[in-house]
């Protein structure tokens, strides 16, 4: 489904952000990122949605290549993901409604379909007596609900999240997690970028840390070679 | 394309301050443009009127054949270049010349003028070229005693007008170049304005023909108000100069309407440049 092969990511000014990655993500799976602030987390996550392409190397995402994917391309392929930032990214000046029917607006979906759809993952985030509400009248956690319902509109095969829990408390957290969770159980895949350790260790779910732009501990490598040890 | 038109028009509405900036800058830009147009075509109406009066008089010796005059006469008015050639006898150049002057008439009193034949050439065929060609033809007629025709003056003429021909394409160019400029910084105001959505809209996988079409038909729509103001505010102007300065003429329909396309066709440029630049660097 996700498939990085030999991956480097090199910027012009700050060097090296991803060093030599291959993995591969299946279907449904969730995957937690983790590692010190500059490890290439978001970097890494930016390379699936191709906001940049691989200095060296090859991202497929469900069919799409970095090596020849074209700016339409790059848009068709967002459709099928949703995407959830730290800081939510939502319009102030429309309402968790108008927020989520954005993303498929651009689609070109009828109207009467973007109603019912809005409707339906506003519900599924638990927000769905919220819809009318401005983002400035909602709490952190309701507003990271909204940009997840944003996210999920489009039925998405894979949701990335890059630090969705960074701005929150840790009870909005635990709700966002366990949303994140339910998500996953319906099929969709997710990738988390995170720092909340103490997240990580009471899941059981694949682990890649990375520190340097380079994968130096995934969980699923750990499993399938039972003797090798955890570096760091 | 409706939900784009509805776009532009929520964008104005947004940013109300920010649209009456730019509508106010295209419609000064083209006022300005309008202004010199103005002057141009009033310039050239003028000259078209003085052109008018372009005329070769060929005078004819004194005891000529009126028939071989006569001959002569349509013989010129056959020329390709000439519109028409008038015999003008001894006492009609006499009634003439008394007309003109008005109360110094009577220094005519007993004189006598000589005879001519007056040539007046085609529109567009009054080029200081074909004046003095055609006087060299009808100077070869032996009974022409001399002619006048003015050829410093037409000169002169055609000068001006290619000289105010010159000057308005330059400063159209100019006035033109400056309000893409000053539109293109206007629309940039409200990419900017908008990045975030921008930044959105490409996030949830909106092509970029789809992100760039409500911000082109903003350009459009400020361009054709700017467009229409402008045009409102020339005919203003237009009108307090006829009323106390000088007599003018306006724009005729075809030519307000190019000028609202015209305003049309600035606000698209500016508009697809400055959104094109944003989208190339985010």
């Amino acid at each position: 489904m996700i498939r990085f092969t030999h991956v480097s990511k090199i910027y012009p000014r700050t060097g090296t952000a991803v060093d030599d990655v291959s993995l591969h993500i299946g279907k449904g799976e969730f995957v937690f990122f983790t590692g010190p602030s500059g490890a290439g987390k978001t970097s890494l996550l930016k390379l699936v949605y191709m906001e940049e392409r691989p200095t060296t190397g090859e991202v497929k995402v469900s069919g799409t290549s970095s090596a020849t994917a074209v700016d339409r391309d790059v848009a068709k392929l967002r459709r099928k993901l949703g995407i959830v930032f730290q800081d939510f990214r939502l319009l102030d000046n429309r309402t968790a409604e108008q927020n989520v029917g954005f993303a498929l607006e651009v689609t070109g979906a009828p109207q009467a379909v973007i109603g019912t759809k809005v409707q339906r993952v506003l519900t599924q985030v638990g927000l769905a007596g919220k819809g009318t509400a401005y983002p400035r009248e909602l709490s952190g956690g309701e507003q990271q609900r909204v940009a997840i319902a944003r996210a999920l509109v489009n039925d998405p095969f894979v949701l990335i999240a890059d630090e969705p829990t960074g701005n929150l408390d840790d009870r909005a957290t635990r709700g966002i997690f366990q949303l994140l969770r339910e998500i996953n159980a319906g099929g969709t895949a997710v990738m988390m970028a995170t720092h909340n350790l103490e997240l990580i260790r009471r899941q059981e779910f694949r682990t890649i840390e990375m520190n340097r732009g380079g994968v130096v501990f995934d969980s699923a490598e750990q499993m399938a070679r039972p003797t090798g040890g955890r570096d760091g | 394309m409706s939900r784009s038109l509805r776009d532009a028009l929520i964008a104005f509405r947004r940013t109300p301050l920010l649209s009456a900036l730019s509508v106010t800058t295209i419609a000064f830009s083209l006022f300005a443009f309008g202004l010199f147009g103005l002057v141009a075509l009033n310039i050239r109406e003028a000259l078209d009127r003085l052109e008018d009066r372009v005329e070769i008089r060929a005078f004819i010796t004194d005891g000529t054949d009126p028939e071989a005059v006569a001959q002569a006469a349509s013989d010129i008015a056959a020329y390709p270049e000439v519109l028409s050639a008038t015999i003008v006898t001894q006492a009609q150049a006499l009634a003439r010349a008394q007309k003109e002057l008005g109360e110094f008439r009577d220094v005519f009193e007993g004189a006598v003028l000589p005879a001519s034949i007056d040539v007046k050439l085609k529109p567009g065929r009054r080029d200081p070229a074909t004046v003095k060609r055609v006087s060299a033809r009808v100077q070869a007629f032996s009974f022409v005693d001399d002619i006048r025709y003015g050829e410093e003056w037409i000169e002169k003429l055609y000068r001006l007008r290619n000289i105010a021909g010159i000057a308005g394409l330059a400063l159209g160019l100019t006035f033109a170049a400056v309000s893409v400029i000053i539109i293109g910084t206007t629309i940039r105001m409200t990419v900017l304005a908008r990045a975030k959505e921008i930044a959105i809209m490409r996030l949830v996988g909106a092509t970029d023909t789809y992100i760039r079409r409500p911000f082109l038909l903003e350009g459009i729509t400020k361009g054709v108000l700017g467009g229409l103001l402008a045009l409102l505010l020339t005919y203003v102007a237009r009108t307090i100069i006829d009323k106390y300065v000088i007599q003018t003429v306006f724009f005729d329909q075809k030519v307000a309407f190019l000028g609202l396309l015209f305003g049309a066709m600035i606000g698209l440029i500016g508009s697809a440049f400055s959104v094109g630049r944003h989208l190339r660097r985010i």
